[in-house]
């Protein structure tokens, strides 16, 4: 019954923190621009325009919500639907910190150890691919459409390389599991010392994977005015944008406890806590690791210009498909001269 | 024709010829182009912004500076302003308009000369800031001040009349800026160029 309770504050303790990242990850986004811009950005709305995500919120809510006559109204609607809700399951398997002890029972700070975890992230994250065709295809607009697909082929092409280039770790930790991933990285080194060029490419890929610059293609406003959401307005618009950013949240915290140690780091055990105090202060390592990654997001977003579609595919199948598989090679015979194979 | 880039006319040596190369490995990984590019962005956050907080915070403007027009009255209070229409055939844009209108007996107080510009409109759309209104006015009646025309919600927003321009009895504005003694003096000197009338050059005997 404890463990039941436990969980349902995780989850919702996991939802809300996600949503309030993801609010402040745009406030971040501007100002971050802003500044790499030598401009100032939004200062307006509270003490440095803290209070902007919130006046975008009332915004998103209270305009008028428009559906295209020639539109699919269920799939309209439920478009950008399953884009937040993929966006959001995400969180469920990914390990926010050590273990807890709370009146002498201890707990993980996991919503759940699923031991195929990293299948259950790919099999997700390839679901978040429909809320985008779906509400792009629902439009009946062809900007739209062409986001879409857009957006199909691209993560499609994507996801073999990202997959890939996570079967070279899978084969060096022998794990699905992501606790059991990041309580390795604890007894060893992070998993990018051993892996640079698998994270490299799933960090490529994960840049894929949000439609972020420099391939936000589904979306680029110059081209498509939009892409898949041009026909949306109102809240169904913000969904769309808000995913995005959760997309990119949860991305870091894939990538950290992948590749970064996750919520490990160097000699916790010395220092002596507690383990309550122990998994609190791991959990705001994790997250300063997180917020790191979210940060080289933005920082890639306002420096580097878009692909051209042919690039993209160029890079996807004809650069990163054949690296990675070249990583999976050289993993192998590694681990076999090194004895590890067995 | 050669590649030579001297044997065309050129107007700066700046051009370059381009000779088409394969790329190198480096460079066909785009990875150092790209942590070139992002090393620029991360140093330009620690750099100065160049925003002015406008409402709050103005840019330095010069003191001669030409924005919003006032209509100057005298010493006694009475409009300088006569509808000669100098400044409206002075003006490059076609700006200003003005109808004029005879002084009434018990008006004398109000209006300085026996002709007055019952309407003087200003279309600030229209209106280039260039000043010769201020030049070509012989009653030293308009000048151009340091203030800002306002954004406005319509196009006839912007025509300004007499209740913008003309100045205020309790808050009259300082034009001494633009009206220093030396600009007093050269728009008397009829030898200057610019102030030189036909009539002038006729009694000069140039003509």
């Amino acid at each position: 019954m404890t463990i039941l309770i436990f969980k349902i504050i995780l989850v919702l303790a996991v939802f809300g923190l996600t949503m309030l990242i993801a609010m402040y990850s745009t406030w971040a986004e501007r100002k971050l621009s802003a500044v790499m811009q030598d401009r100032v950005g939004p200062n307006r709305a509270g003490p440095m325009g803290l209070l902007q995500p919130l006046a975008d919120g009332i915004k998103m809510f209270t305009k008028e919500e428009l559906i295209p006559e020639g539109s699919n109204r269920f799939l309209f609607i439920i478009g950008p639907g399953i884009a937040m809700l993929t966006a959001l399951i995400t969180g469920a398997v990914i390990p926010w910190g050590g273990d807890v002890s709370i009146g002498g029972e201890s707990f993980a700070l996991q919503i759940t150890d699923i031991n195929i975890g990293v299948l259950y992230l790919f099999g997700v994250v390839s679901i978040g691919v429909y809320g985008i065709m779906i509400g792009g295809w629902a439009s009946n607009n062809k900007y739209s459409l062409l986001g879409a697909l857009r957006a199909s082929s691209q993560m499609i092409s994507y996801e073999i390389a990202m997959g890939l280039s996570m079967i070279s770790l899978i084969m060096m930790t022998g794990t699905l599991s992501l606790r059991e991933i990041v309580a390795q990285q604890d007894a060893g080194f992070a998993n990018v010392l051993y892996q640079p060029l698998a994270f490299l490419i799933f960090m490529i890929c994960a840049f894929a994977e949000t439609n972020r610059a420099p391939f936000d293609l589904p979306e680029c406003e110059t081209e498509l005015i939009g892409g898949y959401h041009t026909e949306y307005s109102s809240m169904k618009l913000g969904l769309f944008l808000f995913a995005e950013y959760i997309n990119m949240f949860i991305s870091s915290a894939i990538m950290v406890s992948f590749f970064w140690g996750g919520y490990n780091f160097p000699f916790q055990h010395e220092l002596g806590l507690s383990p309550n105090a122990l998994a609190t202060v791991q959990t705001v390592v994790f997250f300063l690791k997180v917020f790191g990654f979210i940060f080289l997001f933005m920082w890639v977003r306002w420096t580097i210009p878009r692909f051209r579609y042919d690039q993209l595919m160029n890079l996807g199948w004809k650069v990163l498909l054949p690296l990675s598989l070249l990583n999976i090679f050289v993993t192998g015979v590694v681990m076999y001269l090194t004895g590890k194979l067995n | 024709m050669t590649n030579d880039p001297n044997d065309k006319f050129m107007l700066t040596n700046r051009s370059k010829v381009m000779e088409k190369k394969q790329m190198t490995l480096a460079e066909r990984l785009y990875l150092p182009a790209i942590a070139g590019g992002m090393s620029i962005t991360f140093r330009h956050i620690f750099k100065k912004s160049a925003t002015v907080q406008y409402p709050e915070q103005l840019r330095p403007i010069a003191p001669v500076y030409r924005g919003h027009h006032v209509l100057k009255r005298d010493e006694a209070g009475a409009e300088r302003c006569t509808a000669c229409g100098l400044c409206a055939v002075a003006c490059p844009a076609e700006a200003i308009t003005m109808t004029a209108a005879e002084r009434k007996k018990d008006e004398e107080n109000l209006y300085r000369e026996e002709k007055y510009a019952a309407v003087y409109e200003i279309n600030m759309l229209r209106c280039i800031f260039c000043g010769l209104c201020e030049e070509a006015c012989p009653k030293e009646a308009i000048f151009l001040t340091d203030r800002i025309i306002p954004s406005n919600y319509g196009r006839n927003g912007f025509v300004f009349g007499k209740d913008k321009l003309v100045e205020t009895m309790d808050n009259p504005v300082d034009v001494t800026k633009r009206q220093t003694p030396a600009v007093i003096e050269f728009k008397k000197d009829k030898f200057h160029q610019h102030n030189i009338t036909i009539n002038d050059l006729v009694d000069l005997g140039e003509h």
